[in-house]
């Protein structure tokens, strides 16, 4: 059969969304940041909010984020994305406003701007992404690196007494009045993309229900900092973050 | 007749915001400025205008509320002190490098560290050569009284939004305690979202309708790149220095001494050039409304018919060291000064003036 007879409207099985630009990607082969990308852009084009939503991306890996999503997008410095949110949501009600930080940036520099937007129960979306490492800079210790977990600040395993402990920053965002949707999910498989998908889609709705902050945790990979390549850190992560990081809803009203 | 009302400089910055429909302020409270908020969170111009108001965790968190307000394309202005400023200057770099219109107001205390909560220009260095990262300038407005508390909010987020630019209004802890008559205007309405859209789509995050998605940001990290736009603001920042250079003067026609001073000082000096004058010395005061863009010609126009200068400020000598490149060594250009929240009284000054020209 002629490819030209394949390749008809009827045939089509799947389609990238238009809102995902084709710019190249710039993160690793195996990150989860690409497949995160992937799942807003569906969940903004099935909710028909492409002219309504404003992205904050934050400074690690996926400072790029506004590479990729074809919304308006603000760059907050380092940790501040919770703030920059909190003004555009009240100064444009209406809108829809989400924040896309990693572990760095929202449970390290970040800690004061997110507990406290959370706390004011901002109608805003977090997608906060967790692979337990500092990306961007190359590899160092994020305040989620497990507990002897080796990076390129704790060469010898991240330690209890030098370096404190993996700070469970969704289990301390939950408990706060603010929030309405807290949850954990990951994008290592097909089903846990859909759950992931699933998620972020109430999220966004939540936004406009005025019932408080949701917030969306995803357990990811980081191939290059943790040196595994895909397939094994898949593996890696489920073995190791997801008995510390246990997936699933913390809140849900 | 316009309606005058005695308040505070702190409160004129809150009802200056209202009535130059401004769209959000944030804030954190340090004194001596907190009746700003105060008096914002008193009036409730939520229920009138529309504008937004919000207490922050911290001076980070406001100056970055501010940042995300400004990227919608509304006036958006937060206020603080000396301390609180130090924490916003990442903020006021990002805001700059990404350029962007908002207002900043500073009354300043003393320093360094938690210093004093009296009167103090010690932010001069701070606010006119940089203070966060990077070169970057933001315009700055030196108020002296109340009433330029009120004007100055209107003015600065004018200049801001003309040029794209954060604009601080730099007042101290006199003018922002100070009780004086202010005469309010007309209130101007908030702008709509249409007009927002006319004037900012191509740029702001609003919402991408009908066009595709803007990105504001303040990386780049390709050098070329980054160096062109690092020439384009150095471009802006002469185009600001030639257009809004604004000054006062004080019985300069025939001045043979000169003080220059900004803020509570220039109305300080008012009193030390009239003493002066009582004495047959020909004194006269140059008072820099904007520190940046600095008065250069304009004090530079007067040398020639000087035989000194002394500037008097409120610190240990920040904005004589501009006056001294303006003059370049043609006269002598003294200094005089307390800190600490000290305030010289115009006897105090007029003696160090007559040592400088014995």
């Amino acid at each position: 059969m002629d490819i030209n007879e394949i390749i008809k409207p009827e045939n089509l099985v799947y389609k990238k969304t238009p809102i995902l630009k084709d710019n190249i990607l710039h993160y690793c082969p195996g990150c989860s940041h690409g497949v995160v990308h992937k799942i807003i852009a569906e969940v903004i084009e099935e909710m028909n909010i492409q002219e309504k939503t404003i992205g904050v991306s934050p400074v690690g890996c996926s400072v790029f984020a506004y590479n990729y999503l074809d919304i308006d997008w603000q760059q907050a410095a380092h940790g501040r994305a919770p703030a920059l949110a909190t003004a555009i949501k009240r100064l444009m009600p209406e809108k829809y406003v989400f924040t896309y930080q990693g572990d760095g940036d929202l449970a390290s520099i970040g800690t004061a701007e997110i507990m406290h937007a959370c706390n004011r129960g901002e109608n805003i979306v977090v997608i906060f992404i967790n692979n337990a490492i500092y990306g961007m800079t190359g590899g160092q210790m994020a305040p989620t690196t497990l507990l002897g977990q080796v990076t390129a600040t704790t060469p010898y395993g991240r330690k209890a007494e030098l370096n404190g402990y993996p700070l469970k920053i969704t289990e301390l965002i939950a408990q706060l009045e603010g929030t309405c949707y807290v949850t954990r999910q990951s994008v290592q498989n097909p089903a846990s993309v859909r759950k992931a998908k699933k998620a972020i889609r109430k999220a966004f709705e939540n936004s406009q229900m005025h019932k408080g902050t949701s917030f969306v945790e995803i357990v990811g990979t980081c191939n290059s900092g943790w040196k595994i390549p895909p397939v094994q850190a898949n593996k890696w992560m489920e073995e190791n973050m997801f008995p510390f990081y246990p997936l699933g809803d913390m809140k849900d009203r | 007749m316009a309606e005058k009302i005695l308040m505070k400089g702190n409160e004129a910055i809150a009802y200056g915001a209202i009535d130059c429909g401004c769209d959000g302020y944030f804030g954190y409270p340090i004194t001596p400025q907190s009746e700003v908020m105060e008096t914002l969170m008193k009036v409730q111009p939520w229920e009138t205008t529309g504008m937004v108001v919000l207490q922050a965790e911290s001076e980070t968190s406001s100056i970055n509320m501010v940042y995300g307000g400004a990227c919608c394309g509304k006036k958006v202005m937060t206020s603080s002190s000396s301390p609180g400023v130090s924490l916003m200057c990442e903020g006021i770099s990002y805001i700059a490098g990404a350029e962007l219109p908002c207002v900043v107001v500073n009354v300043m205390r003393g320093g360094p560290g938690l210093g004093t909560i009296q009167p103090s220009q010690g932010d001069y260095f701070q606010t006119i050569k940089g203070g966060g990262h990077g070169d970057y300038k933001c315009i700055v407005l030196a108020p002296a009284s109340a009433q330029d508390m009120y004007d100055f909010v209107d003015l600065a987020f004018e200049l801001a939004f003309k040029y794209r630019n954060p604009a601080m209004i730099l007042g101290d802890g006199v003018i922002g305690q100070m009780m004086e008559k202010v005469e309010l205007r007309e209130p101007k309405p908030r702008r709509t979202d249409a007009e927002i859209r006319a004037l900012c789509d191509s740029w702001a995050t609003i919402g991408c309708e009908g066009r595709h998605g803007n990105t504001i940001t303040s990386l780049s990290l390709d050098p070329v790149t980054q160096e062109n736009f690092n020439l384009h603001l150095q471009k802006k920042y002469d185009t600001i220095q030639e257009n809004e250079v604004r000054y006062a003067t004080y019985r300069t026609e025939d001045a043979e001494h000169l003080i220059v001073a900004f803020g509570c000082m220039s109305r300080i000096g008012e009193a030390v050039v009239d003493l002066a004058r009582e004495q047959g010395i020909k004194l006269g005061l140059f008072r820099p409304i904007t520190l940046f863009p600095f008065p250069k010609k304009e004090i530079d126009a007067l040398v020639p018919q000087l035989k000194s200068i002394i500037s008097l400020e409120l610190n240990a000598g920040q904005m004589v060291e501009d006056i001294r490149l303006i003059v370049n060594g043609r006269i002598p250009v003294n200094f005089y000064g307390r800190q600490g929240g000290m305030i010289p009284d115009p006897e105090e000054i007029l003696e160090a003036f007559l040592k400088t020209i014995k």
